[in-house]
């Protein structure tokens, strides 16, 4: 059945429950994805599943039914590397089926290796350059609170491509514009391709940085849903800034050999024991998959 | 005179006092336009907008004029959100920063996604004169013109800058259109036709084949004047719609005369002449001699000594003529 949002109910604790069982579920889709695509980014998809489980299953307003209905909220990516997050949460939330996830990469899938527009419906936008993708929420958000629309934009960028310009240009039009319809979420994992961001371009103090940029800032725990969904809520109460939320991940969540090692930002488990090493950490746990600051 | 009378060109054509105008204000006529005929149009500026001639549309819609200060990697991604967003947007910068700096925000965000997104590159080619090099957009159609998905519209008049804003806004898809800063004659008639995809023959003539765009069509008919008091009879074509070209009437064309020239202020190389070679060495290959700059970058000076310093005016298309007239006659 489709995941069909169009008001915001209450988080329970039944509810958050159910959110990270449905993570820790969606982590092994992406683990199986990769693996049979033989290519692909591990770590980020890994560190952003809770995040993408919120989204999709509490704060967006969407109907995989309607995925171009106007009144949707946006969700834009910029780091389009992650795709393998997004496209199973989308086949959870019922964009899609799911046994389509494992033609990831392939000729001819509409799962290509980063997301095309073109090619699968509710994208929002095609991404893989760095920083685009994060401008292009700004444009979409600036025409939103010019009309006085309804819908709400979101873009999931990482922390290494904020080395990028273009993505402090399009902070200081955010800014400049009081986009507060605009709520940026920033994968904060400190690794990217060629080591720790600290050491390839310290990116720090990255709270003060975009607080004069005339940003709403929030730090959350990444791995904490109900932490995101109420900065997301304070980010929708924000009426005079854009929000950037900050989002603190351990990159290659949830399989202990991945966690906070750089190597794994751009290659996927092998096949065999690598990969049922992996599944089998995910399904043991259950669902505990929860902060540590719990 | 061979005029075409299709062409239904200025009645000033060949006379001194033919009216001069900068292409420039055709674009900001266009935009005005534009903006009462359709609520989805915006203009994006970077910090140019006198320049640009955004002014007029500024004054005229407020709300949908944006200012990005000297951005112009974000004006192209920002104006990409824009179109998903259902708007037309334009954006406006010197052909060196739009599309010269933010070419993968346009390949990706415009092109690949088949965005409405326009760019107006101004202040192209030499004559933008005293600014010097860094500023004379030379290579802007060549990097344009092989993107997927982009038409490349440069108008040879104010007039024709102004039919390819409405053109632009008419078309769904991204679209470029380049315009240059001076004086230019205004050789066409709102009653001239214009297309995207379509060139027009302006003068008749079977020994040679001129086929230009911008500004520079006018020297070719001043060179076509030239050569028919010579005794050779010049077809002038003009072809703004650089991609997508009017493939059947440049092809007629070299069958017709067995010669070309190809005329543009831009590299030689991959613009204009490119795609003519490339599209006659596929169907119906004919010598052809190319006008542009060659390999080089400009400099300061005015634009008349930069344009005879390039070679690029109409003694230089005579000659440019008779080479590809004797290589026809040696084959």
């Amino acid at each position: 059945m489709p995941h069909v949002q169009q008001t915001i109910a209450p988080l329970t604790d039944a509810k958050l429950r159910k959110l990270e069982l449905q993570a820790n579920d969606i982590r092994q889709d992406v683990l199986k994805m990769l693996t049979k695509a033989g290519s692909g980014h591990s770590a980020g998809p890994l560190g952003m599943a809770d995040i993408f489980t919120a989204l999709y299953f509490h704060v967006l307003k969407h109907d995989p039914r309607k995925p171009h209905l106007e009144d949707r909220d946006r969700l834009f990516l910029s780091n389009g590397h992650i795709a393998p997050i997004r496209y199973a949460t989308m086949a959870h939330a019922g964009y899609f089926p799911k046994e389509e996830l494992l033609t990831l990469r392939q000729f001819g899938s509409r799962l290509q290796g980063h997301p095309e527009y073109r090619l699968l419906p509710a994208l929002e936008n095609t991404s893989g350059p760095l920083g685009d993708g994060s401008s292009q929420s700004v444009g979409a958000a600036y025409v939103g609170k010019l009309q006085k629309s309804p819908w709400h934009v979101y873009c999931i960028m990482s922390d290494g491509e904020l080395a990028a310009g273009i993505t402090w240009e399009a902070a200081l039009f955010a800014g400049k514009n009081k986009l507060h319809n605009l709520t940026w979420i920033i994968d904060r994992n400190n690794i990217q391709i060629d080591g720790y961001t600290e050491d390839i371009m310290p990116l720090e103090p990255l709270h003060e940085k975009f607080a004069a940029f005339g940003f709403t800032v929030l730090e959350i725990d990444g791995h904490n849903i109900r932490e995101f969904i109420d900065a997301c809520d304070r980010s929708k109460a924000t009426w005079n800034t854009p929000t950037v939320i900050i989002a603190h991940t351990i990159p290659g969540k949830g399989v202990s050999y991945m966690e906070f090692e750089p190597s794994w930002h751009g290659k996927p488990p092998g096949k065999g024991e690598e990969l049922n090493a992996a599944l089998k950490e995910l399904r043991t746990l259950g669902g505990k998959i929860q902060s540590e600051m719990e | 005179m061979p005029l075409v009378k299709a062409a239904k060109l200025s009645s000033k054509v060949f006379h001194k006092d033919i009216p001069m105008l900068p292409t420039r204000n055709g674009f900001g006529d266009g935009l005005v336009i534009a903006g009462e005929q359709d609520e989805r149009v915006m203009v994006l500026c970077a910090d140019l907008t006198e320049s640009t001639r955004t002014e007029a549309f500024k004054q005229a819609f407020p709300d949908r004029f944006v200012q990005f200060g000297v951005s112009e990697q974000s004006l192209a991604a920002i104006a990409a959100g824009m179109a998903l967003a259902g708007r037309v947007p334009f954006i406006a910068s010197y052909a060196c920063f739009s599309p010269g700096r933010n070419w993968e925000q346009i390949r990706t965000t415009a092109c690949l996604q088949e965005q409405n997104v326009k760019i107006a590159g101004a202040h192209a080619g030499v004559s933008v004169g005293p600014d010097g090099a860094t500023h004379q957009m030379v290579e802007d159609i060549a990097i344009m013109r092989v993107l997927p998905n982009m038409v490349v519209l440069v108008p040879g008049d104010a007039i024709e800058t102004r039919k390819a804003v409405l053109a632009a806004v008419e078309h769904e898809g991204p679209v470029y259109i380049r315009f240059t800063r001076e004086k230019t004659p205004v050789f066409t008639t709102d009653k001239s036709p214009f297309g995207i995809g379509k060139a027009q023959i302006l003068h008749t003539g079977s020994d040679v084949a001129i086929i230009a765009c911008g500004p520079l069509v006018y020297e070719a008919l001043l060179a076509a004047q030239t050569l028919e008091k010579g005794g050779i009879s010049a077809k002038v074509i003009s072809c703004p719609s650089v991609k997508p070209l009017d493939e059947s009437t440049l092809i007629a064309a070299a069958k017709q005369c067995g010669a070309v020239v190809t005329v543009e202020e831009a590299q030689a190389a991959a613009g204009l002449g490119g795609a003519v070679c490339e599209l006659l060495g596929s169907n119906y290959p004919v010598p052809v001699e190319r006008i542009g700059l060659e390999d080089t970058f400009g400099q300061s000076g005015t634009p008349d000594e930069l344009l005879e310093h390039y070679k690029l005016t109409a003694p230089w298309i005579v000659k440019a003529a008779k080479r590809a007239i004797k290589r026809k006659q040696q084959k």
